[in-house]
């Protein structure tokens, strides 16, 4: 379990990473916090040439907390994410759904960008990229671009994010007042990646009757799966109505079978969980 | 005496140098060391053809590769056995078909990771980039995967192994079968239990150095066993016995995975060091150690049983499929132990067990902690449970109507142990266990707790279950105890430690027998060098056996020291005793002189060479009598030093029991399984250190919750291991493990001088049976196959609906 032979840069700003991406091709990766490429590479499942390490990039370290949205510079870790209180203020659900990615030692090292171009099709932060109609922004040495999340998650461990491509930050949309949140999942043992999780918003209006309600589930399909489940609210106060949930959802996930539970239990799950995330986020709209 | 530390919770004195990142383990050695990395079969099943490597030898840094011709070619040329088979450690009549692997595969493999190619290079990177440059042509086999298929033999794993069954073995103390179909009510039950590892966080590791101006070998090695692996280095390199030595450093971990010996790599990397004439290191990666060590636990239990209208056994015929894997080095042990100790405290009425032991294109099977009790148990008390379902009665009731009494003992079943000897338990007092345990989880009081839960939406369950596990096999264990002439008293014991706390157990020992401080006793374990004749660290052996060995020496340390302390002080040596080091006159105070003399001052007059050295030896002129010219220094029969050496050799094991109970949520909607509260209650005899014994019991309630909840082999069918890392074979960490609440009984065996029975694997052995017993009572259908998951929670939950 050693890495094969590689050279490691170390640049000091963004031109100078998507210099080296560019020059390196295909050949180059892009090192973040390293918790998910450097098992990958002692395991030599990945043997990348050239590593560009991001972490000493000084423009890349910034959480800017804006009227809309929620900005997340490349080299922020998870916890320092979900230790902001400020952020916790603006937009409750990063860090309910932080508190679900793995186990504190991964997330003082891990980064949220890191997380969405990696694109687990676990990875509980690409369900709230979608949930808050978030935009990745990229960069080569001769474009920059910004990416929907609709549009960023193409499959298992497959992003939007291109080769000489560096993601400078992720944007984060702040929910609309009477708004509430919540992230739940199940995973087989704390901090593993989740057998299905669930993340909702649930907007009230003027009379606390539900004028918008979406979930996004991870770890049941190729990538994250955003459901609006607006039409399926009985009414102020109310439940969702199960029928209805099963039905929208069922259109929208596949699950498969792994080691860990059978598709068929995590389609239960996914109905299971929606109901759990969706009650709560709900009660916080309504507080 | 000054008060006696047996029986206290002394701190562990391993722990300050272990917990500030200061222990040695064996990756901490030899960083001058060429570094192995092995070329490991991708196939479970495959002939070998060409191995190529034109692409690996111009990587710069490489040293050596080696293949099994390099092996044959040594063997002409230097008479080494490192072309035959390893050896079959414990051979048996039973075991007709034995099969055990080369140090590098001969022409075929059996398993994915067995080890095909050795590189030896510079470094692990270097060997690792040189391995991946190897191609080996492989022609792959139909594999043998899982019980149904070994036992249907359609295919084979080995040719010449008709049916893949190495071993069929019975055992029986009457018609067993008969007595189940005489009896007024039976049952018969399939039940199954999954493989897991002993997955101890540090990996196996091998450094060794060959000194070409002394001609010998020095090697380090993370074992359980350090005497038998220098027996076996010898062997294979045909060197003479006194030119290895072999030493373990601090092992992270055992659990039964390295009293496995020799491992391929443990002759290989000696092997190479002697042929290049450097040191040579490999240690394990994580992967490696998931698809080339051991496996265990993977067994079909299909069982039939009589009682009467009370619960009572009356007959008990039990047939079992042990999967063993791709070979047998270690022989028969787990199953023979599972056939036997599956009886647990219980009178089965006439018995009957058959196992038989499969070959798979798996990887080997050898004891995990619990090694085969596990399963045993687990079949025991499903039974129990069953029995006590179908009568309608308690299942404690069941359990206490079967129990073997305390006025029974010792108590023989007439059958052989896994030593060869008498399965005849010690002692014990099982009633007794099991009234402290209804008491420590409030079983009377479970009803109401169930109806509160249950208005509130809730599913709970209680489940228990009890074990007997015969400790302290022999054939024997020795300990040498020398004072020094600073009054250090240096203890060393052959069998190694893997962080039980040895040093810390045996100490106690010595310095309550001695009459000495604590932090004057030094403990070597483990060491060839300190000590030549030892078995090893496995089957909770060490408090009875070293544990005893070092009591007798220090007791007959203790006897020289009062004879040679009774001529100093005129004294005779049944007044004298011993305090704090200072040998007196009893009940005088230690002020006055020449009543008292130091140990330290008696281990320097009993060496008749007294140079002044040091403070010690000037101290001891006051008390040396003139030399009496007619008199040897020595006389005939005496030695010189403080020091002894004593074996202790049991005549059989003795038998330690325990019982737990667990009380489990289960989600109604989700499947999640919860434990809410694990009760254990233990009695292995006279407890040596509580602090120590609990956090036995703590790893292994752990590793239990694991086997039962969460640690499963993913085996596919063509024999890949589909979860070979920790982010797919799950352990639980310690957000999954409850807390162990304990209480403890103590029956002193009356096998040893101390009273003590084993207690290192105890804590595992219930677990897959209490939390299966404590799952069945919340959900209210059978539990037949652990571990289990929330999907196959599910899964158990839709069947029973419809
Ligand atoms: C035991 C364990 C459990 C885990 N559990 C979870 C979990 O439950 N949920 C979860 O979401 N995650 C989990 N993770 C993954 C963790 O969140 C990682 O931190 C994350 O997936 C990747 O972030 P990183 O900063 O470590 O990225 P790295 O490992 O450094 O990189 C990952 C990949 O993304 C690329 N990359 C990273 N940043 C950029 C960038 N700015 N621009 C372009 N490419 C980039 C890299 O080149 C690489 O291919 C777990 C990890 C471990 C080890």
């Amino acid at each position: 379990m050693k890495p094969s032979p590689f050279t490691y840069h170390r640049p000091h700003s963004a031109d100078e990473a998507v210099e080296l991406l560019r020059a390196y091709g295909d050949s180059a990766k892009v090192l973040a916090g390293g918790q998910s490429l450097v098992p990958l590479m002692s395991m030599r499942l990945a043997a990348p040439e050239h590593l560009v390490d991001i972490n000493r990039v000084e423009a890349l370290q910034s959480v800017e907390v804006g009227e809309d949205e929620v900005r997340v510079g490349a080299a922020v870790r998870h916890s320092r994410l979900e230790r902001d209180e400020e952020v916790y203020g603006a937009v409750p659900l990063l860090r309910q759904g932080l508190v679900n990615v793995a186990h504190p030692a991964i997330r003082n090292r891990g980064t949220t960008v890191g997380s969405l171009v990696h694109a687990d099709p676990a990875a509980e932060m690409a369900a709230v990229l979608l949930l808050l109609d978030g935009v990745v922004e990229l960069r080569s040495a001769t474009d920059s671009r910004e990416v929907a999340a609709a549009d960023f998650f193409l499959g298992p461990m497959q992003s939007a994010t291109g080769p000489g491509e560096l993601a400078v930050a992720a944007r984060f949309g702040r929910p609309p007042p009477g708004s509430g949140s919540a992230f739940v999942e199940l995973s087989r043992r704390q901090g593993d990646y989740a057998m299905c999780g669930v993340g909702a918003l649930v907007t009230t209006g003027q009379e606390s009757e539900i004028t918008s309600a979406k979930v996004a589930l991870v770890g049941v399909g190729d990538g994250p799966a955003l459901v609006d489940v607006t039409s399926a609210a009985a009414g102020p106060g109310g439940a969702f109505r199960e029928p209805q949930l099963a039905e929208l959802l069922a259109s929208q996930i596949a699950p498969e079978s792994d080691i860990h539970a059978s598709a068929e239990y995590r389609r239960h799950l996914a109905l299971v969980l929606t109901r759990r995330a969706l009650g709560q986020a709900h009660e916080r709209a309504a507080a | 005496m000054s008060t006696r530390l047996f029986g206290q919770r002394v701190p562990r004195s391993e722990d300050p140098r272990l917990v500030t990142g200061n222990g040695r383990y064996l990756d901490d050695l030899g960083h001058d060391a060429l570094a192995a990395a092995f070329v490991r079969s991708p196939h479970a099943h495959a002939r070998i053809g060409d191995v190529d490597v034109s692409d690996a030898v111009d990587v710069e840094g490489l040293v050596a590769v080696y293949t099994y011709e390099d092996l044959v070619s040594d063997q002409a040329e230097h008479g080494s056995r490192m072309a035959e088979a390893l050896p079959l450690l414990i051979p048996h009549p039973t075991l007709t078909h034995g099969r055990t692997p080369y140090p590098l595969a001969n022409g075929e493999v059996n398993h994915v990771g067995e080890a095909v190619v050795m590189v030896v290079a510079v470094d692990r990177y270097v060997a690792e980039d040189a391995a991946g440059r190897i191609h080996v042509d492989f022609e792959p086999l139909p594999a043998v995967v899982g019980i149904e298929r070994a036992r249907d033999g359609g295919r084979l794993v080995h040719e010449d192994v008709p049916g893949n069954v190495a071993a069929v073995m019975v055992q029986q103390t009457g018609d067993a079968d008969a007595a189940v179909d005489a009896a007024p009510h039976s049952l018969e039950l399939e039940l199954e239990i999954e493989r897991s590892a002993s997955m101890p966080m540090e990996g196996k590791g091998v450094l060794a150095r060959w000194d070409a101006d002394d001609q010998s070998l020095l090697v380090h090695t993370s074992t359980q066993t350090s005497t038998s692996v220098r027996q076996a280095v010898a062997a294979k390199l045909a060197l003479p016995v006194d030119r290895v030595e072999v030493v373990t450093p601090d092992v992270g971990g055992g659990f039964g995975v390295k009293i496995m010996h020799p491992w391929p790599e443990e002759v290989l990397v000696p092997w190479a060091a002697r042929r290049l004439g450097r040191a040579v290191k490999w240690t394990e990666d994580r992967r490696e150690h998931f698809v080339s060590s051991a496996h265990e636990r993977g067994q079909l239990h299909r069982v039939r049983v009589g009682y009467d209208d009370e619960g009572r056994l009356l007959g008990l015929s039990v047939r079992f499929w042990h999967d063993h894997g791709a070979y047998i080095p270690y022989g028969l042990i787990v199953p023979i132990i599972t056939s036997t100790q599956l009886l647990g405290p219980y009178k089965p009425g006439v018995y009957r067990v058959e196992f038989t032991s499969l070959y798979t294109n798996t990887v080997i099977v050898t004891p995990y902690r619990g090694a085969g009790r596990p399963q045993g148990c687990f079949v025991m008390e499903r039974v129990m449970d069953a029995i006590a379902a179908e009568r309608g009665i308690d299942r404690t009731v069941v359990r206490e109507r079967n129990f073997i009494r305390p006025e029974e003992m010792p108590y023989d079943h007439h059958l052989v142990f896994q030593d060869g000897r008498a399965l005849r338990y010690d002692s014990g007092d099982f009633p007794a266990s099991l009234e402290k345990l209804r008491k420590l989880v409030g079983w009377d009081d479970f009803a109401a707790f169930r109806e509160q839960a249950r208005a509130e939406g809730r599913l709970v369950g209680i489940g228990l279950a009890c074990y007997v596990e015969g400790t302290g096999v022999g054939p024997y264990e020795g300990g040498h105890v020398r004072v020094e002439s600073d009054g250090t008293v240096v203890v060393s014991t052959g069998l190694t430690s893997q962080g039980q706390g040895h040093q810390t157990m045996l100490a106690q020992i010595v310095a309550d027998e001695l009459g000495v401080p604590f932090d004057r006793v030094r403990v070597t374990t483990g060491d060839t060098r300190r000590f030549k004749y030892a078995v090893g660290t496995f089957a909770s052996r060490t408090a009875v056996m070293s544990g005893s060995a070092v009591a007798m020496t220090a007791r007959r340390v203790r006897e020289k020291a009062m004879r040679i302390a009774a001529d100093a002080l005129e004294a005779s040596p049944e007044d004298l005793e011993i305090v704090d080091g200072q040998v007196r006159v009893k009940g005088t105070s230690p002020s006055g002189a020449n009543v008292s003399i130091d140990l330290g001052t008696v281990a320097v007059l009993s060496n008749p060479l007294r140079y002044a050295f040091d403070d010690a030896a000037r101290r001891a002129t006051q008390f040396a009598s003139p030399a009496d010219p007619a008199r040897a220094p020595i006389s005939p029969g005496d030695a010189p030093g403080l020091e002894g050496t004593e074996y202790y050799s049991p005549t059989q094991s003795t038998f330690a029991n325990g019982m737990h109970a667990v009380v489990v949520e289960t989600d109604p909607d989700t499947c999640e399984i919860k434990i809410l509260r694990y009760c254990v209650v233990h009695d292995c005899g006279t407890i040596v250190n509580p602090m120590i014994l609990e956090g036995q019991i703590h790893g292994g309630v752990a590793q239990g919750v694991g086997g039962a909840l969460y640690e499963r082999m993913e085996y596919a069918d063509d024999g890949q291991l589909l979860n070979a890392s920790f982010m797919d074979f799950l352990m639980p960490y310690s957000t999954e493990v409850p807390t162990v609440e304990i209480d403890h009984l103590e029956t002193p065996s009356p096998l040893n001088p101390l009273g003590v029975k084993g207690a290192g694997e105890a804590g595992v052995i219930p677990g897959s049976a209490a939390i299966a017993s404590a799952i069945e009572d919340a959900e209210g259908f059978p539990i037949r196959r652990m571990p289990i998951s929330p999907s196959e929670l599910f899964h158990l939950r839709q069947e029973h609906q419809s």
